[in-house]
């Protein structure tokens, strides 16, 4: 594993939470590899190896068109998430040009009447591609650790 | 609000109930008197409540624990291969007998003072039934046999199980009747489901919000907005409803119309699409004939909380569990089918984006009961209107009608007596 590559991990995290909590929700899917993979989903559905997401991608097109939906489409409340992220524990793969990261994390979620509740608690479970300088997501899977999902999930996790 | 009663409320204190089927009190969705007679007369009432599918439980020994209402109950497969359910409820002092979701077990034991259950519910065991050294111990009157959770009435429909609490519920056959069977037949019928996702959305509101939300034909063009924004379904369609005999089942479909289609390819042939915005990834809605038919939309719902739902071909039923007067789970299962090719399975979970709690479709109908049930706050007395294509709740070729939720209102006035 490179020497370089917490540090390009950690950098990447957090740029990625700011990006979806405070915007421009556009710039989400550049944290992606053109070629990704991205899904939500839940311990139980993960333990059991069932394949679904609440949410499935397997392009950064589709990641794309998720927020083009949000902002053309869809309907609900406005609100807004606070991630609060742990230290990635990394792991190596085959190649140094790659490594996988575990991530826990916390969502609170603001809705417009100013309440503040724990939407979703769980881990990233990524792989990561490392550049020179930056480190892009081939691969991340949500896992939430509660099978709930308090009204709908709209902005991505 | 009026406190909580187990017997039908007292309608003196409950408001007259509006004639007809075309105007809805609000009450309805707000008292606690109210909430407790559904629990009572609909859900441990004549009626079929979904349990599980067969796929849940295949083996031997295995488990599910759910909910008819309120009501805590097991779904589980004995030694004989058979299905059986029973209410989670030891018989003893009325502890719950599975604690988990699911499981593959040989038999149920109590843990506050180890009584035991067999597969299908019967009480087995009970721990120092003849006291220690002679002394204690049951007196020698008592009978097992004469003990057990209630067992539940069950049928099983093209791998779905319902169950009822209730000795009076017709066979499944007449309580669905014909055409809302040939319906579950269509998409279930010889084929081997696969669980492919579970996932519970929590909803705001009254669980009847949501079943007229299920019903309500006339919202989806207006408040679903992902397949006009991105114009997607450019092909000419036909539908309709369907709305059962009692009112209380329902299925609206949606099917390729060929010969419309073939008028509006020659009369648009050459003219560009002048669509604003369009998906980055289109692969999202390739799919396939889900059943070799024309028909891409099929969302089927039996009374009092089941939906089929078919969006192409992202399949999944619905289990919709009242929490309280103002709560409700909906659980999904997300299906593919054991005959899937990899490229169909791939398909169903793109297409499954659709659906569930975050789904391009049915995203809005996880938070439009939870506006209903805050815009009715304080309007009791006032009344939702239902006069869309007419004032009757019979099956329709037009979508743009309100006819089976008046349906839904018509099977739920008879449960309760309203
Ligand atoms: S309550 Fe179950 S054994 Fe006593
Ligand atoms: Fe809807």
């Amino acid at each position: 594993m490179r020497d370089d590559a917490f540090h390009l991990v950690a950098r990447a995290q957090a740029a990625y939470a700011r990006c979806i909590d405070e915007g421009p929700l556009e710039s989400w899917p550049e944290f992606f590899d053109d070629e990704c993979f991205y899904q939500v989903t839940t311990a139980d559905n993960h333990r059991d190896g069932l394949e679904a997401g609440l949410i499935w991608a397997d392009s950064r097109g589709m990641l794309t068109d998720r927020i083009s939906a949000l902002r053309e489409a869809n309907v609900y409340e406005r609100h807004t998430y606070r991630h609060l992220l742990g230290q990635p524990h990394l792991t190596p793969t085959a190649t140094t040009e790659e490594v996988d990261s575990e991530t826990p994390f916390l969502v609170v979620r603001t809705t417009r009447d100013g309440t503040s509740d724990i939407f979703a608690t769980g881990r990233y479970l990524d792989r990561y591609r490392l550049g020179a300088d930056d480190a892009h997501l081939t691969r991340r899977v949500v896992v939430c650790d509660s099978s709930r999902v308090d009204t709908l999930l709209a902005l991505p996790l | 609000m009026p406190s909580t009663t187990a017997t039908p409320a007292d309608p003196g204190l409950r408001p007259d109930w509006p004639e007809g089927l075309t105007r809805i009190p609000y009450w309805v969705f707000q008292r606690d008197d109210v909430f407790a007679d559904e629990l009572e007369h609909v859900f441990r009432g004549p009626h079929w409540s979904y349990l599980c599918l067969e796929a849940d439980i295949p083996e031997v020994g295995d488990y599910r624990a759910t909910f008819i209402g309120d009501q805590p109950v097991v779904v589980a497969r004995d030694v004989d291969g058979e299905v059986y359910a029973f209410e989670n409820r030891c018989a003893h002092r009325g502890a719950l007998l599975a604690l988990d979701d699911r499981g593959n077990t040989t038999d149920f034991t109590c843990v506050y003072h180890g009584w035991s259950y067999n597969l299908q519910g019967d009480l087995t065991g009970v721990a120092f039934e003849n006291g220690v050294g002679g002394r204690g111990g049951m007196p020698p009157s008592f009978c097992k046999q004469a003990h057990s959770p209630r067992k539940l009435r069950l049928a099983q429909l093209h791998g779905l199980v319902f169950g009822s609490l209730s000795d009076e519920v017709p066979d499944i056959e007449d309580y669905l009747g014909e055409e809302i069977s040939s319906r579950i037949e269509r998409v279930l019928g010889g084929r081997t489901p696969v669980v492919l996702g579970r996932f519970t959305q929590a909803l705001p509101n009254n669980w009847k919000l949501y079943m007229e939300n299920v019903k309500d034909s006339y919202h989806a063009s207006i408040l679903h907005l992902f397949f006009t924004t991105f114009e997607i379904n450019k092909l000419s369609m036909r539908g309709g409803i369907i709305v059962s005999e009692g009112g209380g089942h329902h299925v609206s479909f949606s099917a390729i119309d060929r010969e419309a289609e073939r008028d509006r390819a020659y009369a648009e042939a050459g003219i560009r699409s002048d669509s604003e915005y369009s998906l980055a990834d289109p692969s999202l809605l390739d799919g396939f004939s889900e059943v070799g038919d024309d028909v891409t939309l099929q969302i089927l719902s039996v009374f009092p909380g089941f939906v089929l739902q078919q969006i192409n071909n992202a399949v999944a039923v619905r289990q919709i569990l009242p929490r309280g007067v103002e709560s409700t789970d909906l659980h999904w299962t997300y299906l593919g089918f054991a005959e899937d090719t990899p490229e169909q399975r791939r398909a169903r979970l793109k297409q499954q984006n659709l659906v569930g709690p975050a789904g391009y479709v049915s995203m809005e109908d996880g938070c439009v009961g939870g506006f209903v049930q805050r815009g009715v706050a304080g309007a009791g007395s006032q009344s939702a209107l239902l006069q869309m294509g007419g004032d009757d709740a019979e099956s329709s070729e037009s979508r743009v009608t309100e006819a089976s939720v008046r349906g839904f209102w018509k099977a739920y006035r008879a449960a309760l007596g309203y």
